[in-house]
């Protein structure tokens, strides 16, 4: 149901990298999974609401008062490589100076 | 007092109320048994007992210590969602509830083993090892907060904090032999907890008894401003008292036959069903025509906001980073050696439901099955007040068993699931044994009738009297 192909597309959006092993593993245990999942379709569902959160909560607003966040150097302080009190990460460019 | 870990949550806060108990050594006694598990129940352990103020016995808990589940955020203590990803991750501050309860007297004493980022029931997708079942340690205490479930079970720890976002509270109190509460969505804060499902997930205490549920939960409770899902509980949490069950209809849905459930823990149920009758309780049969959906519903909508939650573990602000010349490669190759098998697959079904083409026919359907299973449970709630179920269909299986068939796995929630699609409290308690193990029964009730889940859960569980520990069975 799920080829390699679109296996491969999905990992793209994902961001996550996928060794050739895994590519076939996934094709099969993802088609398992949508195969149960395919029995919503079963149901008629015309006319109804879809819901993402389920206990009715109204716009959960704050009085717009400025308020401390962490210091700098506190959330930077579990980041893999900083760099002139910013997060440091390679180059967007494939073998680019970072 | 010879062995304080004897003691429920409960009677070391009312020893230690009376001065009959110093909150320290029952630290002391509980931080030895919890570095010495031998269940990988724990990632962490406090090296030393936290400074106690004479005040501490005072508190509502008494300084009675706290087991708390990895992905709970403890500011400075490795909280790593059961992830390599967050090897050694330490932040820089508290889970809303985790300091709610600090601050009502129960100090941290570990963090508990569990399924990566929350994923799985069974524990068996921890990235650090699985917990073990206290019962017979070649099987697995269930999940995901099985570290939790297996630490009460075992009495390392006098009482935990688990998350539930599809049954991963209760379905590991079922497995080994304790108590495990979901509480309604929201009652709750999520802050600080490292996010699975967002529209799903809430903490639940994991205890020895119902009373310490009761306990446990009345300081969890409240409106946090850090949480705009958060909402104040209109009841005050009471402590139950009433062995009776007078005047009390149960529903048992109607398609529960026995089919799909182990014959021990079946019989068990029907059991159980038979003591609520005879404490005054009316058993009804309830349609509950798309609970048969729910597990269907659940992994698409667990798995998609699951690939949206995970998309911040990339190897830039937290947490293992695999180097690489370009940013994308730096990113792929980070979330490829960090992330387990099972929440990889997370990712990608999460990730195909919500893509383009797709969305209609996966998150649309899902999200609408979901409005279908609440209306369901809330037509049933008007002829019954509570609902009642196994909470799993089967008793704890081998290490193993059920690892290389993600659906097999997946069906193992088939009670759990609906309830939290729903956003409703369910209670699991213990429910006698099958072959040598425990089982669960699962009490239901409508959103925020914590209090009702409880009165009904404390006068089965007297009425029950499971006794029964691991190791002598």
């Amino acid at each position: 149901m799920i080829d390699r192909e679109q296996v491969l597309h999905v990992a793209r959006l994902s961001r996550l990298e996928l060794s050739d092993d895994e590519v076939g593993r996934m094709a099969t245990e993802l088609s398992s999974v949508l195969g149960h999942i395919e029995k919503i379709g079963e149901l008629d569902l015309d006319g109804v609401a879809p819901t993402s959160h389920v206990v009715e909560v109204e716009n959960a607003l704050r009085p717009d008062v400025a308020t401390p966040c962490l210091p700098r150097e506190v959330a930077l302080a579990q980041a893999p490589a900083v760099q002139d009190d910013g997060f440091l990460v390679p180059s967007p460019q494939a073998g680019g100076e970072s | 007092m010879s062995d304080l870990t004897a003691l429920t949550a409960k009677q070391a806060v009312d020893a230690a109320a009376t001065g009959d108990l110093d909150p320290r050594e029952l630290f002391q006694a509980y931080r030895a048994k919890a570095a010495a598990d031998p269940l990988n129940a724990y990632t962490w352990v406090a090296d030393e007992t936290p400074e106690y103020d004479s005040a501490q016995g005072a508190l509502p808990l008494g300084g009675v210590p706290l087991a708390v589940k990895d992905l709970f955020c403890t500011e400075g203590v490795p909280s790593q969602s059961g992830s390599r990803i967050l090897e050694g991750y330490l932040p820089p501050y508290t889970a809303s509830v985790v300091a709610q309860l600090h601050a009502a007297g129960a100090p941290l004493l570990a963090k508990t083993n569990q399924d990566e980022f929350a994923m799985g029931s069974s524990n068996e997708n921890s990235g650090f090892g699985p917990a073990l079942n206290p019962w017979d340690t070649t099987r697995v205490p269930g999940g995901s907060s099985g570290g939790s479930a297996a630490a009460v079970a075992a009495g390392s720890a006098p009482w935990a904090l688990g998350t539930d976002t599809g049954g991963s509270v209760r379905q590991p109190a079922a497995l080994t032999g304790i108590v495990g509460l979901k509480p309604t969505y929201g009652s709750v804060s999520r802050y600080g907890m490292i996010a699975f499902a967002s529209s799903l997930d809430q903490a639940g205490p994991l205890t020895r008894d119902v009373t310490d549920a009761a306990l446990l939960y009345s300081y969890m409770t409240g409106r946090d401003p850090m949480d705009s899902t958060s909402l104040q509980h209109p009841e005050a949490i009471a402590l139950p008292t009433g062995d009776r069950l007078d005047g009390i209809t149960l529903g048992v849905p109607e398609e529960l036959t026995g089919e799909g459930i182990e014959p021990g823990v079946y019989a068990q149920f029907e059991a159980s069903l038979k003591l609520a009758e005879s404490l005054g309780a009316k058993i009804e049969r309830v349609a509950l025509p798309h609970n048969s959906y729910g597990i269907s519903a659940y992994y698409v909508i667990a798995p998609a906001e699951a690939s949206s939650n995970l998309a911040r573990f990339d190897g830039v602000r937290y947490g293992q980073r695999v180097e690489a010349d370009d940013l994308v490669s730096m990113y792929t190759r980070t979330r490829h050696d960090g992330f387990g098998d099972e929440v990889k697959r997370r990712i990608m079904l999460g990730t195909y439901a919500l893509s383009s083409g797709y969305y209609d026919a996966y998150y649309g359907k899902a999200q609408r099955v979901r409005t279908k299973i609440a209306d369901d449970y809330r037509n049933a709630f008007a002829s019954v007040d509570l609902i009642v179920t196994p909470t799993a269909p089967s008793v704890a299986w081998e290490l193993g068993a059920k690892s290389d068939d993600p659906l097999s796995m997946y069906l193992e929630d088939l009670f759990t699931v609906p309830i939290s699609l729903a956003g409703l409290p369910a209670i699991s308690i213990p429910n006698g044994l099958s072959e040598g193990l425990p089982t669960g029964l699962q009490i239901a009730g409508p959103a925020f009738s914590e209090n009702r889940v409880l009165s009904a859960a404390y006068a089965l569980e007297q009425a029950i009297g499971f006794d029964a520990t691991p190791g002598r069975i």
